[in-house]
């Protein structure tokens, strides 16, 4: 895409004068994907300050050939899954817990110690909410990634095979699997209210 | 799996097409100055005593980017960010010493330290504030003079339009240069008045200036030495001195067997 081009020749020419630019140009795209990595507006945001933060810090140390050969969009995007599962990690924020709080301000990975956070309550109230980003938030992280990059977030497989660093064949076996994954977990929320309105 | 349960699974397009269309968010404009601040690209601004009364000094990491007066912080702020597209924060550190010495006394020599961000000034308009930035304090020379040193003798008026779209003045003292005819000229920083007073709190004597100016009179030769400048090369010192050749033009000095003044470079 010459228009990307343009913005990584630019980089390498006059990076602290282009970056804003740069953030400009991809912030709700990088913004979007942390708020389909993390769940919430708060992580998300700072994720995508992150990613950008250690963006710019890498390209202070890259030679200009370096950051002209980038392909900047599945770059960044990198960057933000390492940061979002970095954080995520770090918090020991499990995938499924994608709706951090309840409603009675219970952390969902607190532990099990009361009924109505033991996994069987918790699960059922997650289901009662499903919509397709819960669903999807409920994967394995390896299809979860895949399958957010290729779909939600429109990546090409090469582009997201770039991103997860990984062959083209893991790829779209993963999310092929993912989509199956998906289509059984709506299968199974079918008969709540909250999912069906998304499958109808 | 069994062919009853592959049955009761949706089929694979809706859920691609579901995927394709949940909703994307917009990054919060809170974003892009959070990420800028981090990284040293923000801009930060200090309000200061000026010879004009308060101004607003902004800063990025490049360097000085505005000078601006304004009734407050919100309206500095709204303008800063309307001009220059990207976020301002008032900054809790110290402003640098060289634009606090240089606010304390406008002819002082500090401007060389001075480094400043002119990002979305063209290249004309830059040649022509780095020329500005060249006149000494206590020193005025004409809008011909720096069209003649930037190489574009015809553009006078364009240098007019240049220094008036200064986004730094007084840094930049865009209020040393005044009219050929020895009239003050206009000023982006609260019209001819105040530049009137700043060349005064420099050292300058507007009212000689004019007074020579009325006379047709543009250089001064030094007699002993041969050669002839601007009136107020050097200071005022040759002002007073009673050695004083005038000139009307360069023409007329070098006829009179007067070289032109190496500092200040009138036109032969």
């Amino acid at each position: 895409m010459p228009q990307e081009h343009a913005l990584e020749a630019a980089l390498a020419r006059d990076l602290e004068g282009c970056f804003e630019r740069m953030v400009r140009e991809y912030q709700d795209r990088l913004y979007s994907f942390a708020h389909r990595l993390a769940g919430n507006p708060q992580d998300a945001e700072e994720i995508a300050q992150d990613a950008f933060v250690r963006a710019y810090r890498a390209l202070k140390t890259y030679p200009a050939e370096r950051i002209r050969a980038l392909s900047l969009k599945a770059w960044l995007y990198q960057i933000t899954l390492n940061v979002a599962r970095n954080r995520m990690r770090a918090k020991r924020h499990a995938v499924v817990s994608i709706d951090e709080r309840d409603g009675d301000g219970h952390a969902a990975w607190e532990p099990e110690d009361s009924p109505e956070n033991r996994p069987d309550s918790r699960f059922e109230r997650g289901r009662r909410r499903a919509d397709i980003a819960t669903l999807v938030a409920g994967l394995p992280e390896r299809y979860r990634s895949a399958l957010i990059l290729r779909y939600m977030e429109g990546l090409r497989l090469e582009e997201v095979a770039s991103v997860l660093k990984q062959p083209l064949g893991t790829v779209k076996s993963n999310v092929h699997r993912a989509v199956n994954a998906l289509r059984e977990a709506l299968s199974a929320s079918r008969r709540f209210p909250a999912a069906k309105e998304v499958i109808s | 799996m069994n062919r009853t349960v592959q049955k009761s699974l949706p089929p694979t397009t809706s859920v691609l097409r579901h995927l394709r269309s949940s909703p994307t968010h917009e990054a919060p404009a809170s974003l892009l100055p959070a990420v800028l601040r981090r990284v040293g690209l923000g801009d930060l601004y200090w309000q200061l005593d000026s010879p004009v009364g308060a101004v607003f000094i902004a800063a990025s990491r490049a360097g000085i980017s505005m000078v601006s007066r304004a009734r407050s912080r919100e309206d500095f702020e709204r303008s800063f960010e309307r001009l220059r597209g990207r976020p301002i924060s008032r900054a809790t550190s110290r402003p640098p010493a060289a634009v606090r010495i240089l606010m304390k006394n406008l002819a002082g020599r500090d401007r060389g330290k001075l480094r400043f961000d002119l990002r979305g000034v063209s290249e004309f308009e830059r040649a022509v504030l780095m020329k500005a930035l060249e006149i000494p304090g206590g020193e005025v020379r004409p809008y011909s003079w720096i069209a003649r040193e930037i190489g574009h003798p015809e553009a006078v008026r364009a240098v007019g339009t240049a220094l008036g779209k200064n986004p730094v003045p007084l840094l930049i003292p865009c209020h040393r240069v005044v009219r050929a005819d020895g009239t003050i000229g206009n000023y982006s920083l609260g019209g001819s008045r105040v530049k009137r007073t700043l060349l005064e709190v420099e050292g300058v004597e507007p009212e000689i200036i004019e007074q020579l100016a009325a006379r047709g009179i543009r250089y001064l030769g030094n007699e002993k030495e041969r050669y002839y400048c601007y009136p107020t090369c050097g200071g005022t010192k040759s002002l007073v001195d009673s050695n004083h050749v005038p000139f009307h033009n360069g023409r007329e000095a070098v006829a009179a067997g007067y070289r032109p003044c190496k500092a200040c470079r009138p036109a032969a």
